[in-house]
């Protein structure tokens, strides 16, 4: 369920490129903002200790370095208790990365527990032209300060219970980001599950991405 | 060959590369990942010829490596914050022992109050204890230095600690480029120890020595590490040669001619700070940065060097001696007195308050600099807590 809010262009602050992606009905916007010469999209990935937050900014990290592109995982530390509130980043650049701060001005955000919203202020400093992905099976109707945002709601819960057998939501929710932003392709993100599970959980795992991508596309 | 890994795993991959036959450490944040990753690659067979010894303590970590390294085998250990301390006597000894032990050390501040993140409060608690002592600014100097540091240690025959940023590093994940074991080879030949102890050819090493030669063996520790400055550039620049890139050396510089502020910084936050000054320097600011990799010997003629005509030198660092301050920055300071230059210390990111590039760019374009400042104290907590120091018995309050 993907939702435009609205679709103002500040063409000041930023490079915006209507991308058309090639596998989806859907045209989005990716704001990529130019720094120090280079290009760079982050990410803020939001959820609870145990449901695969720092994983998935690793996958995710993967997914970009398999393109070719720099990228820089880390999650927020210090927080790793299951159930805890837990943010992980991850930067990805055609340059080399060397800013260390967390991401404070996200491109996307992904809520991996939609009860970690208001508490951890998910949505924070996301920029104009940016993405909210949300393990939702429901429409959420979201506050955002920038009104150029598009949300998309996916029950990546449920897809991962169908696929998996359990309820993990980062993989599930990275086959979305692949099909929402199209900062990186499907293939890519299944080849980093692989990369970082083997045997039949990395599989099971593919597969529930590949139903998150082919649900938003 | 590049790969994207987490912090800790590029740098258990480069140790396995400098085949050690020991690996003793006892695991604690943020250094974990790196010994669990060794002992994976012992189980796996991916690192052959090496003994991984459990032990109960940092201490015994230390202490069992020390012996393995004098029984003339390449030993590495690894460990942070109340660790270090736990092991601080065996430290001393392995390098008055001049044992080249490379240890990493993931940096975490200490306590208490306890704390888990990062700054450089342990490294700095034994910065007097005759090691060298390398701080990396991203995993891949990282991983880079641990080669680099094995080959040092052995030549200089003093331990070499890597200090590696916890967390901020450890447990990143970005791209790493692993050398191949043939390069490696080539660059690190197998240990030859100067010394090993042996029951067939029997010596002993750590007898006492009494005051009639004491001062001599601590003089010519400090003379070492003095001659230790041209070893870690020269390695430095053939690790570059072979490698074909930039890691190590004593310093480095960024942007640095023409600079008329310079700030002076060690470890990971340095990228932040290469960002900002680019930043800065694009609205017509003039600032260069000096990047100190070798923390001890001091480089401090290649500072003076750097530092050239800069008016002010700004040095951003994450460690505290109180009751005096700034720790890298008095050091700075007693190698520019005889410049114009004014040091300026500041210190940052104490138990992992984060630095940002907004802050520091911020902090940067004041007009005014004190002599001592702390970027990103939370005044109204301090003034709060500061009001309930009461008077002493002389009627004279505290800092009023």
């Amino acid at each position: 369920m993907v939702s435009k809010l609205t679709n103002t262009v500040n063409w000041e602050s930023q490079l915006l490129l209507f991308v058309k992606n090639p596998d989806s009905q859907l045209f989005v916007d990716v704001s990529i903002y130019i720094v120090y010469g280079g290009l760079m999209f982050q990410v803020r990935i939001h959820g609870r200790g145990g449901q695969g937050v720092v994983t998935a900014a690793e996958m995710l990290s993967i997914a970009a370095f398999l393109e070719g592109k720099h990228a820089q995982a880390f999650p927020s530390f210090g927080s790793e208790r299951m159930g805890a509130p837990v943010q992980s980043f991850c930067r990805i650049s055609d340059v080399e990365i060397r800013l260390r701060e967390p991401v404070l001005e996200p491109n996307a955000v992904i809520i991996q527990d939609r009860t970690v919203i208001e508490p951890s202020n998910a949505f924070g400093g996301i920029v104009d032209g940016g993405f909210a992905l949300i393990n939702s099976p429901d429409k959420l109707s979201c506050d955002f300060k920038s009104n150029d945002v598009t949300v998309a709601c996916v029950g990546a819960t449920e897809i991962a219970l169908e696929h998996v057998g359990k309820p993990l939501p980062n993989a599930v929710l990275l086959g979305s980001f692949a099909a929402l932003t199209g900062i990186i392709k499907i293939d890519s993100v299944i080849e980093a599950i692989r990369t970082k599970f083997s045997g039949a959980i990395a599989e099971k795992n593919v597969s529930a991405a590949k139903a998150a991508y082919d649900k938003i596309s | 060959m590049l790969l994207q890994l987490e912090g800790s795993q590029a740098i258990s991959r480069a140790i396995a590369l400098c085949r050690p036959g020991v690996i003793c450490a006892y695991p604690i944040t943020p250094q974990t990942h790196i010994v669990e990753d060794l002992g994976q690659l012992i189980h796996s067979g991916e690192l052959k010829n090496c003994d991984y010894i459990n032990v109960e303590s940092e201490m015994a970590a230390l202490s069992v490596t020390i012996g393995s390294q004098a029984a003339g085998v390449r030993s590495y250990t690894a460990t942070s914050s109340q660790g270090l301390l736990y092991m601080i006597e065996a430290v001393y000894n392995a390098s008055g022992l001049e044992l080249p032990i490379v240890m990493t050390l993931g940096n975490r501040a200490i306590g208490s109050p306890i704390n888990i993140w990062n700054d450089h409060s342990d490294a700095m608690s034994v910065r007097d204890a005759g090691w060298i002592m390398l701080f990396p600014e991203t995993n891949q100097e990282a991983a880079d230095l641990h080669i680099q540091a094995f080959k040092i240690a052995e030549v200089v025959k003093c331990p070499v600690m890597v200090c590696v940023d916890g967390f901020i590093l450890t447990h990143a994940y970005e791209r790493v480029d692993i050398p191949s074991q043939e390069i490696v080879d080539d660059f690190l030949p197998l240990y030859k120890p100067h010394v090993s102890l042996d029951t067939k050819n029997q010596l002993a090493i750590g007898t006492m020595v009494p005051p009639e030669y004491f001062m001599e063996v601590r003089y010519l520790a400090h003379k070492r590490q003095s001659e230790a400055l041209g070893i870690i550039d020269c390695v430095g620049k053939k690790f570059q040669e072979k490698f074909g890139r930039q890691s190590g050396e004593l310093i480095r510089t960024y942007n640095t001619e023409n600079a008329d502020t310079i700030i002076i910084a060690m470890g990971s936050v340095l990228g932040t700070i290469k960002d900002t000054v680019d930043e800065l320097n694009a609205q017509g600011g003039k600032f260069g940065v000096v990047s100190i990799v070798s923390y001890r010997p001091f480089p401090a003629e290649a500072i003076k060097a750097a530092i050239g005509n800069a008016k002010r030198v700004v040095v951003l660092e994450k460690a505290l001696a109180v009751g005096i301050g700034g720790i890298l920055s008095k050091e700075v300071e007693l190698v520019l007195r005889d410049t114009k230059a004014k040091v300026v210390s500041t210190i940052v990111g104490l138990g992992g308050r984060i630095i940002t590039k907004k802050m520091l760019a911020d902090y940067l374009l004041q007009d005014h600099y004190e002599a001592e400042v702390f970027l990103g104290l939370n005044n109204e907590t301090v003034e709060r807590e500061h009001k309930s120091i009461k008077s002493c018995c002389c009627k004279q309050k505290v800092n009023q």
